[in-house]
């Protein structure tokens, strides 16, 4: 007689086993459509290698597993993949899981499989891999893929291989009739396990309330060396970590496995199951099902394949919705409540529990804990129950955690003994998942600090170095100051004066941005204020070309993606039409815009009468450099000319009354001040004779009348009077005359250059422009001295 | 077709607080027999004004605390304190100290604390010690046992309800008589057999009908044993305390003793005590290690407090001082959990 031990607590709730033992094991057909969810294990979800409309055969492969802790799923029954779609699966929540919808064709033909001949001379691991790919997974209740237990590690050798032939929870026979039945092919199962695991010993541990069971089960192991373990019928007796307790001694560390231990655990239908895997090559398509229960009038064992519902299996029990108000699937204990009877039936799915009323009667209300400690003795873990219920209530989770809340195996022997009727391990479900969701909610929000932290950290940052960078520029702007006053030099200031009114009247749109994506904000923000959007025209040309050019590749991108939605018969067709579509429209608006722009470049001058003198100088001088010819009105330029003359006036008092003060204090920049009043002197002059010059109506006589602000229409001016003069002269000295004056041109230019590009100047752009044309035509008018001195001598 | 939606377990044994309270009801007959045996019908008048006044008290409070009636008062737990505090008091009891008794036991001790299940203290217990401080002239007041008196002298069911409600010559009726055990502390002259030879009170291994009544309630106690309605640990470990305080403690029968083990057994209320009074598991410790300290403890100071204190009975004080203990005790009697080393306090402490 093996010595066994004993388990602390358990209860003896009425067995209730013998109805459904009345029969042999029944098998249940076919049903018209079987669900198959793509999880019925611990661990990832399978994924589906099938599509919709698919012949499967019975025994195909409809699932791969995904990762390590993972199982595939197989086709229970030939026919046509219908849908795959999620579907309600049997789980506490009621919730919908991926499942692949059969239509069975009735003709359950089997996809071409054999069996391992002499599985002994095989590696190892292969029979691992065979398991694996047999979708073999806990059949006892839990689902853990039968691959990953057997996949032991070398550091952990095995002493003891235990098949749980328990079956302690009360209704349920669906292994005791399987041991009646099948006990040959459970015990050769047993030895392939053995094979795999190489333990000292194997045993097998039935209760007592089984005496067919372990008659057939010790007979079939005569000679193989398994042994067959009875023990005192009690629950829960059946749990792994329990029946390892009773057959060993040994206790699973908290937290740790039983491989931790040298102990290996399987379910004597997963041991049937990895028998017909191996010798016979069939996955894991069906299983025996027990249907029991007052409300069926024949309870008793079914064969089921996969995936059949529950409404079939019921129907064949001849079931009685009438007398029924809980339909349980798995048993009395630890069994969770079914609302919708067309989940199917899956891989770890034991029994169908259908009880009448009186059976199983609803749960009183619960009254107050009397403190009697009968959940205490009745703990197969030794737990408080008492103290959790409490600390439960206050949810008190560090306490709960500190009584091991995380050992509580949901057995449910505390809630049976409870004199009040208190249903402890609903809160214990509760507790533990408020405790899993506030580690969750720690993660996130330690998460989220650290991100807030880094945020914070780089605002800083950057606030720190832009306030580097405004004190640097402060410093240079000082420092120029300084030098700028030092040498006297009064164009700066007047320069930066002149820069300065110019970027008050035009918004800061002469400055070009350096981002165009900001340049699209600020555009953005303006026209959303109401402002004038202010851009030059070569700002505008460059945008409207980048954006004409985007815009062409998404329109390419957009056909592109809908061609593949069209290849792929998406759904989503029309929408990438539309989209398609869209762009193109943009497309066309963006080509239009921006040829209307570049008609506009050439006559802009002329039309933009606008108020502003400055903006406009400046686009008459970027309008030439775009090579239009300045043209404008006769009544537009007194009206200009008389403006800037009113405003010279009144610089040129300001001047002068600067130059006084400066005088009387005996400033050092007196004689700047004298400078600037002569200057302002001969502008005013300068716009006087102008105004008095415009009713001319020629084009060039115009293009002296222009703005005396702007040093290139100046030029411009002066070289068509230095032309005039010269008509006379012949053309070597034309041609040298126009190469000296060029040459100052240039000089002058280039001084300008400098000096705009040691400001910062916005105009220098422009300046460095006008200097290469200068230089251009230098050299042209150097080849044309050349050639014409050559001529002449 | 909407099933319900239930969580696990489905199932649920048999036992219920009203089975089990009733079965401790059903329990107290032997000892109520033999109380009435052979003191006269003082103890059944006692427990019918206190099992009345007690569900009155219980019902008044439920309205005040707008919960059922009906539903709490089915759990029958006002009915066991008004046994257990009608057994305790001496037989044809004034019916204003029972309503005293009952009135702090429910509505002070039981609901102020939140109902059923949430007194710390023992209710009966307490509302016995603030009778035995408060009147200490009625809560003293012993019946003379038959033996020591004749049948005729022991109250009829007439004379004890009269007696109880302070109709008719109430203190003629009944002869008082000191219980053995404040004889034994009275004594500090003769040798303890001397005392036994001269008192008529004394039987065989203690008082006459008090040996009786103390072994009815062990059969009693035994019965609850048997049904499982509490564990072996706390009562033992209280006989056993008590017996061994009072072998070590036995000086030869000098008149200075505390008495022998087996008269402090069958004394006064120790078995009421053992499985009755410590065995209520909502102020007692929890766990089967806890009772047994609990209950020997509690048997170390009976002894005590009989020896060496002012009262000659002290069961409720001893039960009532360790009731403050008990959550103490379950603090350092957790059991180890399956796969852990140690148990929790250990671990984290």
């Amino acid at each position: 007689m093996r010595k066994i031990w004993d388990i602390h607590g358990g209860i003896h709730p009425p067995e209730n086993k013998t109805q459904s033992l009345q029969d042999n094991i029944r098998a249940a057909g076919i049903p018209a459509q079987l669900i198959v969810p793509l999880s019925q294990h611990i661990g990832a979800p399978a994924a589906p290698i099938v599509n919709v409309g698919d012949r499967v055969l019975k025994g195909q492969m409809i699932g791969e597993a995904k990762g390590f802790v993972s199982a595939p799923v197989h086709a229970p029954s030939s026919g046509t993949v219908a849908a795959i779609e999620p579907r309600v699966i049997p789980h506490p929540s009621g919730m919908s899981a991926p499942c692949v919808v059969i239509n069975c064709d009735g003709k359950d033909e089997w996809i071409s499989h054999q069996g391992i001949s002499d599985y002994r001379s095989l590696d190892k691991n292969t029979l691992v891999d065979t398991i694996r790919n047999a979708g073999i997974a806990g059949m006892g209740g839990a689902g853990f893929p039968s691959s990953v237990k057997l996949s032991g590690s070398k550091d952990k050798p095995i002493e003891t291989l235990i098949l749980n032939g328990t079956e302690c929870e009360p209704y349920i026979t669906a292994d005791d009739i399987l041991m009646q039945e099948r006990a040959a092919e459970i015990i050769a199962g047993a030895e392939i396990l053995r094979h795999i695991v190489e333990p000292n010993e194997t045993l097998i541990g039935v209760e007592d309330n089984k005496p067919e069971a372990l008659a057939a089960m010790r007979a079939a192991a005569e000679g193989t060396g398994i042994e067959v373990v009875s023990f005192p019928t009690k629950y829960p007796s059946g749990g792994e970590k329990q029946l390892i307790q009773i057959l060993t001694g040994k206790e699973v560390p908290s937290g740790g496995l039983p491989a931790d231990i040298g102990i290996v655990c399987q379910n004597i239908g997963s041991a049937r199951a990895i028998y017909r895997a191996v010798c016979h090559g069939e996955p894991l398509i069906s299983r025996v099902t027990t249907v029991t229960g007052e409300a069926c009038s024949t309870p008793r064992n079914y064969d089921v394949l996969i995936g059949t519902p529950v409404q079939y299996l019921l129907d064949l029990s001849h079931f009685d919705a009438s007398r029924c108000i809980r339909l349980i699937m798995g048993g009395p204990m630890m069994g969770y409540t079914l609302q919708d009877t067309a989940v199917p039936i899956v891989k770890t799915s034991n029994c169908v529990l259908a009880p009448t009323v009186e059976e199983l009667p609803p749960p009183p209300p619960a009254q107050a804990c009397i403190r009697c400690g009968m959940c205490a003795e009745a703990c197969p873990v030794s737990l408080l129950p008492q103290q959790m219920y409490w600390f439960s209530r206050a949810q008190e989770h560090d306490k709960l955690e500190e009584h091991n809340l995380a050992d509580c195996i949901e057995c449910g022997a505390c809630s049976y003994v409870c004199p009040s009727n208190i249903p402890l391990v609903q809160y214990y479900r509760a507790s533990k998942a408020e405790i899993r969701q506030a580690q969750q909610d720690k993660i996130k929000a330690e998460r989220s600090k650290e991100r807030f932290e880094a945020r914070q950290a780089r605002i800083e940052r950057e606030a720190a170095e832009k306030e580097a960078k405004r004190k640097a520029r402060l410093e240079a702007a000082k420092a120029k100051q300084q030098s700028a006053t030092k040498d006297g030099s009064k164009d700066d200031i007047i320069q930066a004066a002149i820069a300065r009114s110019k970027a008050k009247k035009s918004g800061g749109a002469d400055n070009p941005p350096q981002d165009p994506a900001q340049a699209a904000i600020a555009r953005a923000q303006a026209a959303r204020s109401g402002d004038a959007v202010s851009e030059t025209a070569e700002e505008k040309t460059a945008r409207l070309e980048k954006q004409l050019a985007s815009t062409e590749k998404r329109l390419a991108a957009a056909q592109q993606k809908l061609q593949l939605a069209i290849d792929n018969n998406d759904d989503n067709v029309e929408a990438f039409r539309s989209g398609v579509e869209k762009t193109e429209g943009k497309l066309q608006a963006l080509r239009k815009e921006l040829d209307a722009h570049r008609a506009s470049q050439a006559p802009a001058p002329a039309e933009s009468v606008s108020d502003d003198p400055a903006a406009a100088a400046i686009a008459r001088a970027q309008a030439k450099r775009a090579g239009g010819a300045e043209t404008e009105s006769p009544d537009a330029a007194r009206e200009r000319l008389t403006t800037q003359i009113a405003s010279t006036e009144k610089r040129l008092d300001a001047a002068q009354q600067k130059h006084a003060d400066a005088q009387a204090q005996g400033d050092a920049n007196a004689a700047a001040f004298a400078t600037a009043v002569e200057k302002t002197q001969a502008k005013l002059d300068k716009l006087r004779a102008e105004l008095a010059a415009l009713p001319a109506a020629e084009p060039e006589p115009a293009a002296e009348a222009s703005n005396a602000d702007d040093p290139a229409a100046q030029a411009i001016a002066r070289a068509l009077a230095a032309r005039n003069a010269n008509a006379e002269l012949s053309e070597a000295d034309k041609a040298r005359n126009a190469v000296s004056s060029l040459e100052k041109r240039i000089a002058k230019t280039q001084q300008k250059l400098d000096q705009a590009q040691a400001d910062g100047d916005d105009n220098a752009a422009i300046l460095s422009d006008t200097l290469a044309k200068l230089q251009g035509k230098l050299d042209e008018a150097r080849q044309a001295l050349d050639a014409l001195s050559q001529e002449e001598n | 077709m909407a099933f319900l939606k239930v969580s696990s377990p489905h199932a649920h044994g048999p036992m219920s607080t009203g089975r089990v309270m009733r079965l401790v009801l059903m329990a107290t007959i032997p000892g109520l027999v033999a109380l009435t045996w052979f003191f006269g019908f003082g103890t059944l008048t006692n427990v019918l004004w206190a099992s009345l006044s007690a569900l009155a008290f219980e019902a008044l409070a439920l309205k005040l605390r707008k919960r059922p009636i009906a539903f709490y008062l089915n759990d029958c737990s006002a009915l066991v304190t008004a046994f257990l505090l009608g057994i305790a008091l001496p037989p044809g009891s004034p019916i204003w100290l029972i309503l005293v008794g009952t009135g702090f036991a429910i509505l002070l001790c039981k609901h102020m604390y939140g109902g059923m299940g949430y007194n710390p203290f023992n209710p009966a217990m307490a509302a016995y010690v603030l009778l035995l401080i408060s009147f200490p002239v009625e809560m003293t007041n012993w019946l003379a046992p038959l033996g020591a008196v004749p049948a005729s002298e022991l109250l009829g069911p007439v004379d004890a309800l009269l007696r109880s409600l302070g109709i008719g010559s109430a203190p003629i009726d009944g002869v008082s008589m000191a219980t053995p055990l404040d004889i034994l502390k009275q004594n500090d002259a003769l040798l303890v057999d001397d005392l036994w030879a001269q008192t008529p009170q004394f039987g065989t291994v203690a008082g006459i009908g008090w040996e009786w009544v103390n072994l009815a309630f062990l059969l009693g106690g035994l019965y609850l044993l048997y049904r499982r309605v509490f564990t072996w640990h706390a009562p033992l470990s209280m006989l056993l305390a008590i017996a061994i305080m009072a072998l070590l403690f036995n000086d030869g029968g000098s008149s200075a003793s505390g008495g022998g083990a087996l008269f402090n057994l069958f004394s006064g209320a120790t078995m009421f005590g053992a499985f009755f009074i410590i065995t209520d598991p909502v102020s007692s410790a929890v766990s089967n290690r806890g009772r047994v300290i609990y209950g020997a403890l509690i048997g170390v100071l009976v002894y005590i407090i009989r020896a060496w204190g002012n009262y000659p009975d002290a069961v409720a004080f001893a039960v009532l001082l360790m009731n403050f203990a008990a959550p103490f005790i379950d603090h350092y009697t957790q059991p180890r959990t399956y796969g852990h080393k140690k148990p929790n306090a250990q671990e984290k402490a």
